[in-house]
């Protein structure tokens, strides 16, 4: 019964722009976290918010975060030398099993979560191809770092400033007809996610999604993030599911729920 | 052996049920609970109007316990009315939940949101920090309880539980005029306190309210006390619940004088299978201890 989930003070060692809007955030400590879960990061007095977590290394960690509202107007204030709050790891991450190659498929914010899985793909060996989704050029995060760790990327923006011009999904179908896969994964907008699920599922193969709901504890308990028709919560239960799991979620791409539990239609 | 019970008509397969709040903001949710072994379910509290509740952190944990102040969080009455239906689906009795400010917000509540699905209400007087709700709304007088229970009894036929606070000091009374104004059971306890967690990193309270209401194991002692107290004032049910983890703890809130027992934090530390394993743990104590049935066990600490 000795379980006990308190905030965390780090401080604040590196700022980096990464594209419109987001910012990572390198805070020195250790944080034993798995590709794919999340943390809590804190604002005494303001408010608490999930965040999937980018990389991790064994003195540091880093949160990239899109600005989308108070909270992160508010958390883009803090400095380098700054301290930020953060309780997690929380959720469960993805599972690499014993894939030899695969493929993620990134869209806009929710393409750290799959950085970080290539991060520890490639450490293990698995070749690892990468696409990013995003609206343009200045849009795409994390390019650097994806050149890092070494994965084969492919961009495709909306306009075509960057690489593939049209859907993420689209280049995807082209990669997969020409590269045998062992898994997909996906994290980004629900729509392209459930394409993605779509897809694998035609084609057969495996397909993991981290998904996206209003989150309030981040253990399981107020009950604001549970899915149709399961009733398991996300933050406990996903973020990441795989694909016979995802496919039985019935609210899947169709809606969500804001913080007073109403849906709202995607 | 056999566990179900009969709490105010309704048939409960056991007595473990899950306490308004925690989860139960859907439908989904409820049935995953029942899937898990729970007799009942009470759904999170539903007022007139959609509430936003508290900003995060609205729950947060230490050595014995956790405190939240989620603030009444929910959809509305139009929206729960659209999530709550085919309740039959849910496979386990649902409790509905409701709350207002005053005798009139809860005749309104019960009069347009209750429906013969449910199996009975719970209304908690009882909330230790929503402004405008439960105790700091002042409900928890024996007149308030009596004139709120009222109000609920007259607008609807489902039993009337009434949620009560263990900060009362004379409880009994509360509990008294409850079963005098017509509940059919009590429910005891809500959370304790308030208190406060500072994190002293940062030396600011955690929960972005500042202060939150008590449960887990800490308030197991105290809910004990209050069942005990109550089961001496009234000849109604009574549900106990406050830091029930085990088989063990719900025999104690039994003895204490509960005919069922409510968990909710209890999830946190042994996830949702909590109900089942609780049922198990009541089933193995029984049977070491050669208990036929649980009629045996409720209220002996009395005798």
């Amino acid at each position: 019964m000795n379980k006990i989930e308190q905030p965390k003070a780090f401080e604040i060692i590196n700022i980096a722009d990464e594209a419109d809007d987001m910012k990572t955030f390198t805070l020195k400590g250790t944080l034993n976290a798995l590709p794919g879960q999340f943390v809590m990061v804190w604002l005494p007095e303001i408010d608490a918010k999930p965040i999937s977590i980018a990389c991790t290394t064994n003195n540091n960690f880093s949160l990239s975060i899109k600005k989308v509202g108070p909270f992160t107007t508010k958390l883009f204030k803090l400095k380098k030398g700054n301290k930020m709050s953060v309780q997690g790891p929380y959720g469960k991450g993805y599972d690499l099993k014993k894939y030899k190659k695969i493929i993620c498929v990134g869209g806009g914010c929710g393409t750290p979560s799959v950085v970080f899985l290539a991060q520890v793909a490639k450490e293990k060996g698995i070749d690892v191809d990468f696409i990013i989704g995003a609206r343009s050029k200045s849009d795409i995060p994390l390019q650097k770092c994806l050149n890092n760790i070494g994965v084969n990327l492919y961009t495709s923006t909306d306009d075509g400033s960057c690489g593939y011009k049209g859907f993420a999904t689209t280049r995807l179908e082209e990669l997969a007809n020409t590269n045998k896969y062992d898994c997909i994964y996906t994290c980004g907008p629900e729509i392209m996610m459930k394409k993605v699920l779509d897809f694998a599922n035609n084609i057969n193969i495996d397909c993991q999604i981290s998904m996206e709901r209003y989150m309030s504890c981040g253990f399981g308990i107020c009950g604001k993030c549970c899915l149709d028709d399961s009733g398991v919560c996300v933050c406990t239960h996903g973020p990441v599911f795989d694909k016979k799991t995802a496919l039985n979620i019935n609210e899947l791409g169709k809606y969500h729920r804001d913080s007073t539990g109403k849906k709202i239609a995607f | 052996m056999n566990l179900s019970t009969n709490l105010c008509g309704i048939k409960i397969d056991n007595p473990t049920i899950l306490a308004s709040g925690i989860l139960g903001v859907t439908k989904s949710s409820l049935k995953n609970i029942a899937k898990n072994g729970a007799g009942a379910v009470t759904m999170k509290s539903i007022s007139k109007e959609p509430r936003k509740g508290h900003p995060n952190p609205i729950i947060t944990t230490f050595e014995a316990g956790m405190m939240n102040a989620v603030g009444y969080s929910n959809p509305g009455i139009e929206e729960a009315k659209k999530e709550f239906v085919d309740l039959k689906d849910v496979g386990a009795p649902v409790i509905a939940s409701i709350i207002g400010s005053t005798a009139d917000d809860f005749a309104y509540m019960a009069k347009r949101f209750l429906t013969d699905e449910f199996a009975a209400v719970e209304i908690p007087l009882s909330c230790p920090h929503t402004p405008g709700f439960g105790t700091l709304a002042g409900q928890g007088t024996p007149k308030a309880t009596s004139d709120i229970t009222k109000a609920v009894v007259k607008n609807t036929k489902l039993p009337v539980f009434v949620k009560v606070s263990p900060n009362i000091p004379k409880l009994a009374d509360v509990a008294k005029a409850a079963e005098e104004a017509g509940a059919a059971a009590i429910t005891a306890i809500n959370t304790a306190g308030p208190g406060m967690i500072i994190n002293i990193e940062t030396g600011k309270p955690i929960l972005a309210n500042k202060f939150g209401g008590v449960s887990g194991p800490a308030i197991k002692p105290i809910a004990v006390r209050c069942v005990y107290d109550i089961y001496k004032a009234v000849k109604i049910p009574i549900i106990g619940l406050g830091g029930i983890n085990t088989g063990r703890d719900a025999i104690e809130m039994m003895m204490a004088g509960a005919t069922a027992v409510g968990i909710g934090t209890g999830i946190y530390y042994r996830g949702p299978e909590i109900f089942k394993k609780v049922a198990d743990e009541i089933k193995e104590f029984m049977k070491e201890q050669d208990y036929k049935n649980l009629k045996e066990i409720i209220g002996i600490a009395h005798e």
